[in-house]
């Protein structure tokens, strides 16, 4: 199996303060991977290794075989980087901006005109691409990021927080965007954020870094169930009228495993779907179940889970 | 290589936008016509005093009772061009986060650097050819001359020489943009250095030298001599002082040797006019020294550069 990115023990220390730490991080062909952790976490320090941008102390970044460290040039060949907070020069148009990323890449004007405008239309800037990016908001901006990202035609693409700081209909709009390109292109994805709940749609795979260290990997689905534990449910019941003495009944019911309440709503685990004996329970004390919801675990909860553990 | 084009010709289409191109050509351009319109002025006034001989390059080096001379006006200032394209060559790229967008694509990363040196080299190589032109046509027009080869010679080294001394504090400027992330100080670090080469170095050269060799009432030539070389020697520090000696002697045939001279040597000098190899004989230390400055300066920013973190902030 051959690698899109491959690190091996890759550290990186800011005057003996720890930012990443061995971290071991392996990301297949044409998968969205998602690199989550809180401010600080380190997300930015690996990209910055990953692309040559800063020395690692130790370990190795390989991004599809080439050295990010003695070969940057060759990575930055194929890769894509949106830097989070990416900056433009305010005074040139968007589309003048893309050709001056096509000229820095080697691509002439002929060649770049034509894919310029397709991108434009791709991220929906068509409408100003000749306005100068100074008149641009933010999400304008991050759209024009995309399409810079795009202009090499790279295999690989690298997107630092590409939604903060825009509004939820703008985030999912780039979202859309970057799934989108991803299958229509074949383009392999790494896209780190601290906002979970709205990349884990997108993300193939995600892996969880916590002060420097990959906590957990995996699909959204393994890492739910891996938090889940034993239990394999969450119900969520309303109840009409919540007496304590229903609680013990329900825990009485076999394969539930933990049972806890907040005003008129029962949270419940459980090993296995009782939504059939559990209605039964509250039918039988005299009150009636209103709703009955089974919840997934959320990468949210996963996310909470590793990072009270770490 | 596509990547430093690209970085120059940006570079360069940015500084021929800017506003601060914009009013240093024409600052620039003033000077260079009010002092050559002056200096033409007092040539036709008193012909006869004046010396027919490389007449072209007087007009560049004479002085009129009302306002100094076009080269001591421009030793002034081409610092001041260098430093405007200079000091905030890379911290603004930083501040402007622009630079993960640049350094993120395939080119090696002192092209950026490189390529801004570059084309600020090329825009002040064109604000001076500028004038030059502007100068050549007004003296054309005022005088009916024309300058002969040997003159044109000689000012394409002053042309070279003024772009060499502009370009040390580009690359000072350029330096000072890698170390600081903010423009402001680079912008002000930039300007200190300049003031002390230009005004405090004076003083400093001409308070060791009182100190080595004191001038009492009863002075000797050789108190002087001595006084006054212990001045130029630290007064060579600075590249305000090898830009002026250079151009001096290179635009002046007559002027043999540099520093003090004694009336009763100069009398005895016949003034034949030397030729540009020797007059350059004279300065070459000078020179070299200049280029010296101007490329040690750029090295300390290209290595400091190439190690920096690129990160957007
Ligand atoms: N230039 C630097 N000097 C010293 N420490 C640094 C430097 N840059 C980053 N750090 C530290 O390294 C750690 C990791 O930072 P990094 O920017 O990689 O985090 P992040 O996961 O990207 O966070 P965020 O979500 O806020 O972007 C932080 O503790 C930070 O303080
Ligand atoms: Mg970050």
């Amino acid at each position: 199996m051959k690698w899109v990115v491959e690190t091996t023990d890759l550290s990186k220390f800011y005057d003996g303060i720890k930012a990443v730490e061995r971290l071991n991080l392996r990301i297949k062909e044409g998968e969205i991977y998602g690199l989550l952790g809180p401010n600080g976490a380190g997300k930015t320090t690996t990209i910055l290794m990953l692309l040559g941008l800063t020395e690692p102390t130790s370990g190795k970044a390989l991004v599809y075989g080439y050295n990010s460290t003695t070969e940057p040039l060759k990575v930055k060949r194929v890769t894509g980087y949106l830097p989070e907070n990416v900056g433009f020069y305010e005074d040139l148009t968007a589309r003048e901006t893309l050709r001056y990323i096509a000229r820095l890449n080697g691509i002439p004007d002929k060649r770049s005109s034509s894919r310029i405008d397709e991108l434009l239309k791709v991220v929906g800037l068509h409408e100003v691409a000749d306005w100068e990016v100074g008149k641009f908001s933010r999400g304008m901006r991050q759209r024009l990021g995309i399409a810079a990202v795009l202009v090499k035609d790279p295999k690989f693409v690298i997107l630092d927080e590409p939604t903060s700081g825009i509004d939820p209909e703008g985030a999912r709009h780039i979202l859309e965007l970057i799934r989108k390109m991803s299958r229509e292109q074949n383009i392999t994805v790494l896209l780190s954020s601290h906002l979970l709940y709205q990349v884990q749609r997108i993300c193939d795979r995600v892996g969880i870094v916590s002060e420097g260290h990959l906590v957990a990997e995996g699909s959204v689905d393994q890492l739910g169930r891996e938090t889940a534990g034993e239990s394999r449910a969450i119900l969520e019941v309303q109840v009409e009228d919540l007496k304590p003495e229903l609680l013990d009944s329900i825990r009485r019911i076999e394969g539930v495993r933990e049972v806890s309440s907040s005003a008129d709503i029962l949270s419940i685990k459980c090993d296995r779907d009782l939504r059939r004996e559990i209605s039964k329970v509250i039918v039988d004390s005299g009150t009636l179940p209103l709703q009955i919801r089974s919840r997934d675990y959320t990468l949210e909860e996963i996310y909470i889970r590793y990072f009270q553990r770490g | 290589m596509y990547g430093l084009f690209a970085v120059f010709w940006k570079e360069l289409a940015d500084n021929f936008g800017s506003r601060r191109f914009l009013l240093l050509f024409i600052l620039i351009c003033l000077i260079g016509v009010f002092t050559a319109y002056l200096s033409s002025q007092a040539i036709m006034a008193k012909p006869e005093e004046t010396p027919t001989e490389f007449l072209f390059l007087r007009l560049f080096t004479s002085y009129s009772r009302s306002l100094p001379s076009f080269v001591s006006f421009l030793s002034l200032f081409a610092p001041l061009l260098g430093i405007i394209f200079g000091f905030d060559a890379i911290n603004s790229e930083h501040s402007r986060g622009t630079i993960s967008l640049v350094l993120s694509q395939p080119l090696f990363r002192d092209s950026l650097i490189n390529g801004k040196f570059l084309s600020g080299l090329a825009t002040i190589a064109l604000i001076f050819v500028s004038i030059l032109l502007i100068v050549l046509g007004l003296e054309l027009h005022m005088l009916g001359i024309l300058p002969e080869g040997a003159e044109l010679s000689r000012l394409a080294v002053f042309f070279l020489m003024s772009v060499i001394y502009a370009g040390f504090y580009l690359s000072l400027g350029i330096l000072f943009s890698v170390l600081f992330r903010r423009t402001t100080t680079s912008a002000l670090t930039s300007i200190a250095v300049w003031f002390f080469f230009t005004f405090f170095l004076y003083m400093f050269a001409n308070v060791i030298a009182d100190y080595v060799s004191p001038i009492t009432k009863e002075v000797t030539e050789e108190v002087i001599l001595k006084h006054t070389q212990v001045q130029n020697m630290i007064m060579r520090i600075s590249p305000m002082t090898l830009y002026g000696e250079t151009v001096n002697v290179v635009l002046n045939p007559s002027v043999r040797t540099l520093g003090l001279v004694f009336p009763a040597e100069t009398r005895e000098l016949i003034p034949t006019p030397l030729s540009l190899s020797q007059s350059l004989m004279i300065v070459w230390p000078q020179i070299v020294t200049l280029i010296a400055l101007m490329l040690i300066c750029f090295a300390i920013s290209y290595v400091v550069f190439m190690k920096q973190e690129i990160r957007s902030v």
